[in-house]
Parts: structure tokens; sequence; C-alpha cells
């Protein structure tokens, strides 16, 4: 059952917040959002948090001294299979 | 540096490729490769056009196909080699999902591990990165699970009090995280999420992956996923209106 947007309460709104949210959907002409502050502010404040997600956690390296430690783990899986 | 050298196939995931223009994304491709290339001049800009770095020989680029195919066949180096391409790129995507770097470190090496033994397995039915990445967040997942943690629903059961219902809690006007938000405030509060909701949040809203992808590595319904991410999201929003309230107080 679709729901019609026109009568559509906060409720059933923001049901569909997981999907709208971040979708590129465009909303601000949905009929829910033109008649309601609290949705239109939610809808905005999440969508703003997930455009900032994509820039969240920048790439960063590992300790140096990582791959000496998978290394010597390799080297040791490797002689414990050699041994068997 | 809109092109590079990249050896390796530059996309993780078919939700990834949309998101290709992220800066985070252009700096991963771009440190994948820094360990073999050196970085071609950009293009149309006159000024470079003298430069004698521009009639210096092309770099030599070893093909991914290559490197993978000697790891393959058990060559050492060529595996110390994918794992100085990839180590960034994995441990990041390990330190996203558990929040802590001890752990991420013992990830990182656990994911390199798997990879040593399974490596030999990989058929190219798609991108070795890809491929990769999704061997990483089993290895994540399953350590999760082993710690005992749920992965989902995680909220009643840590916040009873929790309630995100319509209408709720909305602050004064001023207090509206509408516009800008604090990058390293929501990474704080991101990491400051229960488990199962900084999973998918970070798996949906950072990672990339669909719903029906999220429902597949989690083993959870469609619904489930959609609805965890919105209250995971709920409690982002609420932690940050927290955060620049006390903020505001200084």
């Amino acid at each position: 059952m679709t729901m019609d947007p026109k009568s559509m309460s906060c409720e059933e709104f923001q049901s569909q917040l997981a999907e709208l949210v971040g979708s590129g959907v465009d909303v601000e002409n949905h009929p829910h959002i033109k008649e309601c502050d609290i949705c239109r502010q939610l809808f905005e404040e999440l969508q703003t948090i997930v455009d900032a997600a994509k820039q969240l956690f920048p790439e960063q390296q590992p300790e140096d001294n990582l791959w000496e430690r998978i290394e010597s783990a390799i080297k040791k899986e490797d002689g414990s299979i050699k041994t068997e | 540096m809109a092109q590079h050298h990249t050896i390796f196939t530059a996309t993780d995931t078919p939700s990834q490729r949309k998101r290709m223009p992220r800066t985070r994304f252009q700096k991963q491709t771009s440190e994948a490769a820094a360990p073999e290339v050196t970085p071609p001049e950009k293009e149309g800009r006159g000024e470079l056009q003298s430069s004698p770095r521009e009639v210096a020989p092309p770099p030599v680029i070893t093909p991914e196909a290559d490197i993978l195919a000697r790891a393959q066949a058990g060559d050492h180096h060529a595996f110390a080699h994918l794992y100085s391409l990839h180590k960034r790129r994995i441990y990041s995507l390990c330190l996203r999902m558990v929040g802590n770097v001890a752990e991420a470190e013992d990830l990182t090496q656990e994911a390199f591990l798997q990879l040593h033994r399974k490596i030999a397995t990989f058929r190219g039915d798609s991108a070795f990165s890809t491929w990769l990445h999704r061997l990483s967040i089993n290895v994540v997942l399953m350590h999760l699970r082993k710690k005992g943690l749920p992965l989902m629903s995680l909220d009643e059961a840590i916040e009873p009090s929790y309630d995100d219902g319509p209408g709720r809690s909305f602050g004064a006007p001023d207090l509206s995280l509408t516009g800008s938000i604090d990058r390293l405030a929501l990474e704080r509060a991101v990491a400051a999420l229960p488990a199962g909701y900084r999973l998918i949040f970070v798996l949906h809203d950072v990672e990339g992956f669909e719903h029906n992808e999220i429902a597949a590595m989690l083993d959870c319904s469609v619904g489930n996923s959609k609805s965890q991410l919105h209250k995971a999201r709920l409690k982002l929003r609420d932690a940050l209106r927290l955060s620049m309230r006390k903020g505001g107080r200084r």
C-alpha cells in the first residue's frame, strides 16, 4: 500500500527517512516536508550527517612494524605446514 | 591529481564506484600507487610544459596482474608488494569498523594472513581490491562475532531509554546541524556508537555498501539494515547536538 504523501503523518514520513536520506532524491517538494518544519529539520540534519560521512576517516598508515609482524606470522604458519 | 598511475582497479564495490568523486577515495588510489610510481604532471597547465620533469622517461609500472600472479605463485616479495599497496586501505577499513587502533592493527594482520592463505584461490571474478576488501570485512565481522558482540539490534539492550519516535528532542534552531559539521566531532560520535550501529553506518554511509549487500554480510533482513542505519544516524545527530551544546557553554 502506497502512502499518500499529502496525508502522511510525521511517523509515516520518518519511517521512510532511512531510504530518503542520502538517496539523492529531491524531497524539497515533498508535501509533508512543505507542511512540517520538524520533519524538514530532521531530514536536513540527517542529510548533513550523511554528506559529512563521505569525508570521514581519511586513510591512515598502520605502524611501520606491522609488516614485520605479518611476515613473522606467515613464516610461522609456513613452518608449521612444512613440519606437519 | 586527476590522473595517476594506479595499477589497481580503482573501485572497491559497485557502490563505491558511484562515489568516485569523494576526496578520500581519490586519496586512496593515489596512495596505493605511491610506492611504485611518480605522479604525472597535471595536464593543461602551461607553466609546467617546459618543466624538465616532463621530459623524463615515464616510470616503470609493474602491472597488477603480474604482481598478483607472482604472489599467487608464492613469491614473497610480490606479496610484500601487495601489502605495501593495500595496507593503508585495509588498515583504515578495520579502524573505521572497530574504532580502536590496536584492534585495527591486529585485524589488518589477520586480513593479510588470510590473504596469504587464500590468495591462490583468487580467480579474478571481481577486481582484486574488491575481493581483498570483502575478505577484510569478513575478518572484522568474524572478530566482532567472536567477541560476542551482536552485530544488529544492540540499541535497546545498551540504551533502553533511547526513543526514536517522531518529533523527538528537537533543539533550539541555533543548534541546527544543517550546513556544516565538525568532522572530528562526527568521527568521535561514530567511534562512540554501539558496535552494531557503527558497523551499519560505516558500511553504508562511509564505505558505500547497499542495504542488500549489508544484509547479506550481516545475515539480517534489508529492513533491519535500514532501520538500524536510521537509528545510527539519529544517535549521531543527538551526539552532535550534545557536543554543540557543550561547545556553546564553553
